[in-house]
């Protein structure tokens, strides 16, 4: 068994622990820090419910191991409320009713946030297809659609 | 499912990769974004003792062009091509074949040198490099060798890369002007292998006529495959409705599909012939816009 530490900054903490050189990502997110916002879904890096930011990018954390992530940033759900208040991507979620049972929510919300990152003011396409690598299997996404529209508006009268 | 132990081995230059893989050859497997190797592992189709990762070593990951060839890092993620503002404005072709692989997020990790050195024929950019007549790059104990692309994919999940070398850098031949490309595939759902999918790139004389012409097919046989005949029918023609449904009628009998999940071998007979059709025209209509 291969041993490594890795220091990686989590939400804007560092942390430094060692890990076997195959644990998962989404694993050490869930079972080594505890936070369980980021879901285990298919497993196989379909469903997009363990989607994480890794250095600003959207990643799948089922699909990269724990080592791969020394030395970067990751973000979680759970970093994306900031003092107290929700990002306007959870805002949108819950305004919009963009969720029914939440299990997709956190990776969708995750995904979303790159999605506007790059694109502030996205069309309707433009998401359809920023989130297709990310299921929900309640919704039929219209409500997941407009959750990213009303946080888009939101996020560019902040700017503005 | 959690994959089999392994060592994991972070070395920072080429040269000390390589000679990791010298040292632990069949036991060894190169980890570049690990889209296809770590889904193969945790099924146990892959069962490396030895990763060995090479996302620390700089100067992989670059998109730029020089003396006539546009040359991609391998370790490039497929959103940079996306990203790329010389992609997006001369390589049509690849541009429509980054947005058909996997979805964003996997394509923020799985890497163009990976989606050529697994040797995957469901895999996009085979196809893509066959049509664009690209090389790859090798670099091995003895130094660095071109490799031409029709000579990458001998048989079913082989590529020419020696055990001990790395595919480091992609170069594909800028193309002249009115050049057009279209990559074309049906897939049953985003993130899913191809049914089929067609590749074209081709560039046309002032009079319209193609002057050079390259077609790959994707996952429609035991490698990635080029649709020679076809190709060979198209040269120096400025082709009619005709001429295009029997370059297709060729291209699908250069097919070698098999039934599976996706469909019946006539079902992907009747894909190929059909896009390689459509790809033709819209590279046809691309390049006429180019010019």
């Amino acid at each position: 068994m291969s041993k490594h530490t890795v220091s990686i900054d989590i939400n804007g903490t560092t942390v430094t622990k060692e890990v076997d050189s195959r644990m998962l990502l989404v694993h050490f997110i869930r079972e080594e820090l505890q936070m369980t916002g980021t879901h285990i879904g298919c497993d196989t890096s379909s469903c997009g419910a363990c989607t994480i930011l890794m250095n600003g990018r959207s990643v799948k954390s089922c699909t990269l191991y724990t080592v791969q992530a020394n030395g970067k940033s990751v973000k979680t759900i759970e970093g994306m409320e900031e003092g107290g208040a929700l990002h306007p991507l959870q805002e949108g979620f819950h305004e919009e009713h963009g969720l029914q049972c939440g299990f997709c929510t956190p990776g969708m919300i995750m995904r979303a946030a790159e999605l506007l990152e790059k694109n502030p003011n996205p069309s309707e396409e433009e998401i359809r297809w920023g989130i297709s690598g990310n299921l929900c299997r309640c919704t039929g996404y219209v409500n997941i659609v407009k959750a990213i529209q009303y946080a888009a508006e939101k996020m560019q009268k902040e700017a503005a | 499912m959690i994959p089999p132990s392994f060592e994991y081995l972070t070395p920072s230059n080429i040269s000390d990769a390589v000679a990791l893989l010298q040292k632990h050859g069949d036991e060894a497997k190169i980890l570049a974004g690990g889209h296809s190797l770590i889904p193969a592992m945790r099924l146990r189709l892959a069962e490396p003792g030895y990763l060995i990762d090479i996302s620390g070593i700089g100067g992989l990951d670059y998109i730029q062009e020089e003396s006539g060839q546009l040359r991609i890092g391998a370790m490039t993620c497929e959103a940079a091509l996306e990203e790329s503002e010389i992609v997006q404005s001369k390589y049509p072709l690849l541009l429509d074949t980054a947005k058909m692989i996997a979805d964003p997020s996997v394509r923020n990790m799985a890497t163009v040198g990976g989606n050529l050195a697994h040797g995957d024929p469901a895999n996009d950019h085979p196809a893509t490099m066959l049509a664009l007549r690209a090389s790859v790059v090798a670099e091995g104990p003895n130094g660095t060798r071109e490799i031409k692309i029709d000579d990458f994919f001998p048989d079913f999940f082989t590529t020419a890369l020696a055990e001990d070398e790395i595919l480091t850098e992609i170069r594909i031949p800028s193309p002249p002007s009115a050049s057009g490309g279209a990559y074309l595939k049906i897939e049953r759902k985003v993130g899913d292998y191809a049914a089929a999918a067609v590749a074209c790139q081709l560039n046309i004389d002032s009079s319209g006529s193609i002057e050079n012409i390259g077609l790959g097919l994707t996952n429609v046989g035991s490698t990635p495959i080029r649709a020679s005949s076809a190709e060979e029918l198209l040269k120096g023609k400025k082709p009619d409705e005709n001429m295009l449904a029997e370059a297709g009628r060729l291209a699908a009998a250069d097919s070698e599909p098999m039934e599976d999940l996706r469909g019946s071998a006539e079902y992907k007979r009747a894909l190929v012939n059909e896009l390689t059709q459509r790809a033709i025209k819209l590279s046809l209509q691309r390049a006429e816009g180019s010019r």
